[in-house]
């Protein structure tokens, strides 16, 4: 017995639920230990990543002692405790409780979406009576718009809390609340404003009962019909985990995938709703070829590949291998980078690149196997201090931005330099916002106070990238907080990527990680930027990371100095390039270019000469790598739209009839496993090497543009998503600007400007925003509002109209 | 003594004569033959012939797209697609029965919550060509506004026993 004693664990406690002795953690629920021991507690508003409410009373159960019963999600373990979850008493309390719980809730379970796989449904036939003894009138409750993507039926609604509980304490607005008391209790939002996270799709999966569901999906299939089949999220470097669902080979909807070291059980509204730009109107049905008289011809697939090798070879013919440029998405898959890569390289031609929204590539030969975070994602939730720059997490990957936040509120000091102050859902320890041209010398300045703090030498040609700024207190107390941090981050958005001097902020983030001893990393654009270097799919590095003896030209170079000739992948030049003016024009004015696309729009009916149509988000296998360097397969699991093909089969057989060598693949997995063989440094070291940089140029003088990419603009697909489009992130687009700008342009809020770059002008509505750097303005990328302007950053003028 | 008794009556014909006693009783006995086509025999309210969707009396189709009696056919004879009419109701876009698959077992009628998918008194159909085995929405809807008064009145007669 004294053994016994001795040998028990001090965190834990001896409870015995339904006759069986168990060890549960001392502190935790009732519910806990019973769902760890796969004993089922009935209950509603209980979620493990969620706060205890204890209100719908499911969960009682019979604790021996206690005069009443107790809800196992908010009792607490104590040694010695007698549960019985299955005795009548605690039967005849949980049947009590659904006999409540019907009441008010309609009996219109054939149209409610949820039918077939709701809990209150489930449950009800466990516990609910065969009749309902309640024979008065029935609750109502009017509907609220929560906005494009969740639709609503309140009077389904059981006050569970769970989505009010989710949109406080993970979402980060108390955007949902209970009005009234008993009978008279609404979940609603509190002026009718709708629901505005980022994540809130994930209230559609939170709540137990056809109260709240997903608008896109509304009444299209049922629970029962669904095939779930895992895959990979297209949209941001985090690789969130989720299974799709369809029906006969059509994606009806998008759920997350529980993985605890990515997404955890939450999936953005982007990963979640984009699937939508699969059945756009603008998919590309069948291989199309320009004639000889500039006309579009349907034809089968054999003569559209035979005139894409034509195209391919008789220009390398005609105009040499360096004529050829290919640009590929960087949400394309590890496979179609890697074919894309040999085929290029096979014509003799080393300019490809994935890098479309980046210009300054100075650095390259110097980085990394791969970009990546270099930090995991679950340990970015505990990260004492964290530097962002030129990132805006909470729109670039809302994932990180969880665990971020998670971090913050876990008294983590994340720090934020950015060009226009960051709307989070925590509180920033410190934040500078700089415009385009100050961003090299503010960065420089933290790590300034770092090398005062450690009294460091500062290396080579520091002082030009200094240019002068003096360190500010907010530069000091960020040096700060970083040095004194055990555990901390320097991150670089997509924001300082796409900085004309990127390779600098690279360069200055990697020294103050260095001096701070902090980790650093990048969040990279698109899904797969880290695979488009390990693919060989960049024009200084082959296959794993292997230095290629003459670099091809980058992204940038390829537009500036136009080729004869392009090979697209997956990419809209005038929405996914740094210089969407310069690409357009690059693409019309080449003789042949050949586009795999998933989507066609007039534009690239003007531009191109083949047009071969590819699958997109769940028709394609494939492999993704995300920020942390972790790779993950997924199947095909949808039926290709109309004539379109996998486009790694395409490039395949492309391969074939260009008669290529090593391009006979009979699988993607063939295709990834030649790539992991050829990749054999995979660690995601991440610090870039210090080269003295030369003085910084003269700024130009006026107005700098500020050209990132919204929430919803970065991919054709998630262009393409209705509804995301509709949400308040999606819709209208507008300049923004701060007051000072606005006053001195006589620009007024709400009226409309032409904004001009270089030769290209657009008109598009203002808005006032105090949160954008002084001597800059906010003109988005990747929408169509600003589709043909010019570079990301760069001078631009505004004249209001 | 059963030896000389079989004996006798394999002499007498004695079993013949036992059958043409059958066949001289209905001789004289009310005649069942039914002369189809000219004649029908009588239907039972719950006889399951060929399907039919049913409408509410002002117009409005009952289907509500709940796939209950996708879900319920064990022959998968039914597919259904469905969406979100402009009104906001739940609708189908598509009901298609193949006739081919369908075993007239009747657990569709018996699933549907809101009495729409019927089965009909009609068992006289037929396909000439290929393709014409599955009846879709528009057939089955009109089906069931040729013979709506017959579904009603049978329904009614049949909903003391449900």
């Amino acid at each position: 017995m004294t053994d016994k004693a001795e040998a028990k664990n001090p965190d834990t406690v001896t409870i015995e639920v339904d006759g069986v002795e168990m060890e549960a953690r001392k502190g935790s629920m009732l519910i806990e230990a019973t769902d760890d021991a796969d004993i089922h507690v009935p209950r509603f508003c209980y979620h493990r990543k969620l706060s205890i409410a204890a209100n719908c009373r499911m969960c009682l159960v019979d604790v021996e002692k206690a005069p009443k019963p107790l809800p196992a999600c908010a009792t607490p373990v104590a040694d010695g405790m007698k549960v019985h979850t299955r005795s009548e008493r605690a039967l005849k309390a949980q049947k009590g409780v659904m006999e409540f719980l019907l009441i008010n809730h309609p009996l219109d379970c054939p149209i409610c979406d949820q039918g077939g796989e709701c809990e209150l449904q489930d449950l009800a036939l466990g516990y609910g009576r065969g009749v309902s003894r309640f024979s008065e009138r029935k609750r109502a409750v009017k509907d609220e718009n929560l906005g494009p993507l969740i639709a609503t039926e309140m009077t389904r609604c059981i006050h569970c809390t769970r989505c009010v509980r989710f949109l406080d304490e993970v979402a980060g607005f108390r955007e949902l609340g209970g009005m009234g008391r008993g009978e008279h209790t609404e979940i609603s939002t509190y002026v009718g404003a709708g629901v505005h996270s980022e994540m809130s799709g994930n209230i559609i999966d939170l709540c137990p009962v056809g109260a709240l569901t997903s608008k896109p999906y509304r009444f299209s299939a049922r629970a029962w019909e669904l095939l779930s089949h895992p895959s990979i999220s297209p949209h941001d470097c985090v690789g969130s985990n989720l299974l799709i669902h369809h029906v006969r080979g059509q994606i009806k909807r998008v759920v997350p995938q529980e993985n605890e070291a990515i997404n955890e059980c939450w999936l953005p509204d982007r990963d979640r709703f984009g699937y939508e730009g699969v059945y756009s109107t603008e998919r590309l049905q069948s291989p199309l070829v320009r004639d000889r008289n500039g006309h579009w011809q349907v034809v089968d697939w054999e003569v559209a590949l035979e005139a894409a090798a034509e195209h391919l070879q008789g220009l390398v013919r005609r105009e040499g291998a360096d004529a050829l440029g290919t640009l590929i998405s960087p949400n394309a898959t590890l496979e179609e980078m890697y074919l894309a890569g040999q085929l290029t390289r096979a014509l003799g031609s080393s300019n490809i690149d994935a890098r479309l929204r980046e210009v300054d590539f100075s650095d390259q030969d110097r980085r990394s196997v791969f970009p990546a975070l270099g930090i995991e994602l679950e340990a970015l939730e505990n990260v004492e201090a964290a530097l962002l720059v030129g990132a805006e997490p909470r729109w670039d990957a809302p994932i990180v931005n969880h665990r971020l936040r998670k971090a913050a509120k876990r008294g983590g000091a994340v720090m934020a330099l950015h060009y226009r102050a960051q709307q989070l859902n925590y509180g920033l320890a410190e934040e500078r916002v700089a415009g385009p041209a100050a961003m090299v010398q503010e960065l420089a300045a933290v790590a300034r106070a770092l090398l005062d703090l450690s009294g460091d030498e500062a290396p080579e040609g520091f002082d030009n990238l200094l240019n002068g700024q003096g360190v500010e207190d907010v530069h000091r107390s960020m040096a700060k907080r970083l040095r004194e941090s055990a555990r901390a981050a320097v991150v670089l958005g997509p924001g300082a990527q796409a900085h004309p001097r990127a390779a600098a902020l690279r360069m200055l983030g990697s020294l103050i990680a260095s001096l701070a001893q902090a980790r650093f990393g990048v969040l990279t654009d698109g899904a797969n930027q880290a695979g488009a270097w390990l693919a060989g799919a960049v024009p200084h590095r082959r296959l794993g990371g292997v230095a290629e003896q003459t670099p091809g030209l980058d992204a940038a170079a390829m537009l500036k100095e136009p080729r004869r000739g392009y090979l697209l992948l997956g990419v809209e030049p005038e929405f996914d390039c740094w210089d969407g003016a310069a690409a357009l024009a690059a693409m019309n004015k080449a003789q042949s270019v050949v586009c795999l696309t998933p989507f066609v729009t007039e534009t690239m009916r003007a531009y191109a000469d083949v047009l071969l149509p590819v699958g997109t988000f769940g028709e394609t296998a494939g492999t993704y790598v995300n920020a942390e360097g972790r790779w993950q397969s997924f199947p095909g699991v949808a039926q290709p739209v109309a004539e379109a093909r996998p486009a790694w089969k395409v490039l395949r057989v492309l391969g074939n009839v260009l008669e290529l060598d090593g391009f006979d693949y009979d699988a993607p997995d063939a295709i990834a496993d030649a790539v992991e063989r050829g990749c054999s440094d995979k660690s995601a070291s991440t610090a870039v090497e210090w080269q003295a940089p030369g003085q910084a140029g003269r700024e130009s003088e006026g107005l700098a543009r500020i050209g990132l990419v919204p929430i919803y603009g970065g991919d054709p697909l998630v262009r393409r998503a209705e509804s995301l489009q509709q949400t308040w992130q999606g819709r209208d687009q507008k300049v923004r600007l701060g007051p000072g700008v606005a006053g001195s342009l006589g620009v007024e809020g709400d009226g409309r400007v032409r904004v001009r770059q270089g030769e290209k002008t657009v008109e598009m509505v203002v808005a006032i925003d105090a949160a954008i750097a002084d001597g800059a303005v906010w003109i988005p990328s990747g929408v169509s509002e600003t589709a043909g302007l010019g570079p990301m950053f760069g001078p631009v003028s505004v004249e209001p109209l | 003594m059963t030896t000389a008794r079989d004996f006798f009556r394999t002499f007498f014909l004695w079993e013949l004569l036992l059958g043409l006693k059958l066949t001289g009783r209905n001789l004289f006995a009310r005649k069942l033959t039914v002369q189809y086509p000219e004649e029908r025999a009588p239907q039972s309210p719950r006889f399951r012939g060929l399907h039919a969707l049913r409408r509410y009396p002002n117009g409005e189709e009952r289907c509500i797209a709940c796939k209950l009696c996708e879900a319920v056919c064990p022959a998968l004879a039914i597919t259904i697609d469905s969406e979100q009419r402009e009104d906001g109701t739940r609708r189908t876009t598509r009901y298609d029965i193949d006739l081919f698959k369908c075993i007239y077992c009747g657990f569709c009628e018996e699933s549907c919550p809101v009495d729409s998918i019927v089965e009909t008194r009609i068992y006289e159909y037929h396909m000439e060509e290929r393709g014409e085995n599955i009846i879709t929405k528009d057939q089955l809807l009109a089906i069931g506004d040729k013979y709506e008064e017959q579904l009603a009145r049978d329904r009614a007669l049949d909903a003391p026993f449900r």
